[in-house]
């Protein structure tokens, strides 16, 4: 069995950021991440970031993964386990492990869970043609593999994935039909919507997808109009002859091995499904076992990456190690993140993690 | 059309047989996985949940913060059980 410390479970900005925080306390940490290459979805947002220069605004994504991943791969505090899949956390506290077919047991003092969301999909007819994507794998495939994944796509979704792939992938020559979303209103940054506005591309609010079309694959889309209370009304289909069509509806939070730890779990629509209850430093109702990004509630990476440092304070904090100025580090990272969570979007994310907060001691329960 | 419309691919469940078996008094997601098998392929319920929950949340008119997913167990993907007996006739050291 391999013993660590700190044990963090995914490589993506939150994980990465933890792994940093947790190793400059002097914390030692072991990183699994299910990649053969860290970074998780920083590794294909070719856009750059908003947010204020603590949290790399106005770079890349790509590039804000090589900064993140250079401080971590020459720290002599972390070892990376890449291509290592964490199978289960056991209520012993002994974790399973799959690193390319081998299978391992690691029994870490703490953990930190940033294993991040996956796309929530839709059931319409023939949604199982080859040609339907979710939105997120077509980045994928455009970004991390340079395949174009067809000529013609209508876009499910008008959030910030929906808008930014959509225009990625004019980027990559693929002619953007519409973009579809079932809610009145764009849910997205106006500034993307603009700008794919701008190159023609209309934008069907209030419309839904009605069906698919094909036998062997995708050859085309039917979306009909929503009435106010999201009735589709007979008569407004508009057919889409396309070979792709990427579903964009919102992330859920990949947290299976939250609720296997026994973690106390809560349904709050407005991060996605069901998170943690976590207290302010985000340890999570079994002592020992803190979360970070978006299994904690769907937000963007900026928030992801100050999660991820605070939650490698925490736990760093919670095994004995300390630094001179950790609560004003504490203090800066929590402003931050009240800084990322402000305005009319954000409001929607400080209700929802409202619900889950509690403060008191007594409500943290078990031990890992 | 809602047998055209797939809410489970691994074992190719349709809406309509998510449907039919809440109509035969299946109302929680478990005891849906347990007579369908939703939620039991290589996805291990990450398209599908979201889908039965909806559609149990329809049918019954509890929300969705009422209704449970079904129970996680480990391990979260699928592995070969060679590579767990490797584990276990490694001695001491892979207790």
């Amino acid at each position: 069995m391999k013993p660590a410390e700190v044990l963090i479970i995914g490589g993506g900005p939150a994980g990465l950021c933890a792994a940093i925080s947790a190793a400059e306390l002097g914390c030692k940490v072991l990183l699994a991440d299910r990649n053969k290459k860290l970074g998780g979805q920083l590794v294909k947002q070719t856009h750059m970031f908003f947010g204020s220069e603590k949290q790399y605004a106005s770079v890349r994504g790509i590039d804000i993964a090589g900064i993140l991943l250079s401080k971590v791969e020459n720290n002599e505090n972390v070892e990376i386990l890449s291509d290592t899949t964490i199978l289960g956390i056991y209520e012993d506290g002994v974790v399973t492990a799959d690193q390319s077919g081998n299978y391992f047991k690691i029994r870490p003092d703490a953990i930190i869970v940033a294993t991040g969301a996956s796309e929530k999909t839709l059931a319409f007819p023939y949604n199982d043609l080859p040609g339907v994507y979710g939105a997120g794998a077509v980045q994928t495939l455009m970004n991390e593999y340079g395949v174009k994944p067809g000529n013609r796509v209508v876009m499910l979704g008008a959030g910030n994935i929906g808008l930014i792939v959509s225009y990625q992938l004019m980027q990559a020559g693929v002619e953007v039909a519409a973009i579809v979303d079932a809610s009145p209103k764009i849910g997205g940054y106006l500034v993307h919507a603009s700008k794919i506005r701008r190159m023609g591309v209309p934008i069907y609010t209030g419309h839904t997808v009605k069906e698919a079309h094909g036998t062997e694959t995708l050859k085309g889309v039917t979306i009909w109009q929503l009435d106010d209370k999201w009735n589709p009304i007979e008569g407004t289909e508009k057919r889409f002859d396309v070979d792709v069509m990427c579903i964009s509806v919102g992330l859920t939070p990949l947290s299976e091995l939250l609720w296997q730890a026994g973690c106390e779990m809560k349904y709050v629509n407005e991060l996605g499904g069901f998170v943690p209850v976590r207290n302010e430093d985000l340890e999570t109702s079994v002592k020992g076992i803190f979360v970070a990004g978006d299994v904690s509630g769907v937000e963007e990476a900026s928030s992801a990456m100050v999660e991820g440092f605070l939650a490698g304070l925490s736990a760093a904090n919670y095994l004995g190690y300390t630094i001179y100025n950790i609560n004003e580090k504490k203090n800066d990272l929590h402003q931050q993140l009240n800084a990322l969570r402000s305005g009319p979007v954000g409001e929607k994310i400080r209700k929802g993690i409202s619900e889950l907060i509690f403060s008191s001691e007594a409500a943290v329960s078990k031990e890992i | 059309m809602d047998d055209k419309s797939i809410v489970c691919r691994c074992s190719d469940l349709s809406v309509k047989d998510i449907r039919d078996l809440i109509a035969q008094g299946y109302t929680t997601f478990d005891e849906i996985k347990r007579i369908s098998r939703v939620g039991m392929g290589p996805c291990q319920g990450r398209t599908c949940t979201q889908l039965v929950l909806r559609e149990l949340s329809i049918a019954t008119g509890r929300p969705l913060a009422e209704l449970m997913p079904g129970t996680y167990r480990p391990p979260v993907k699928a592995i070969k059980l060679k590579a767990i007996c490797e584990c276990a006739q490694g001695g001491e050291a892979h207790d």
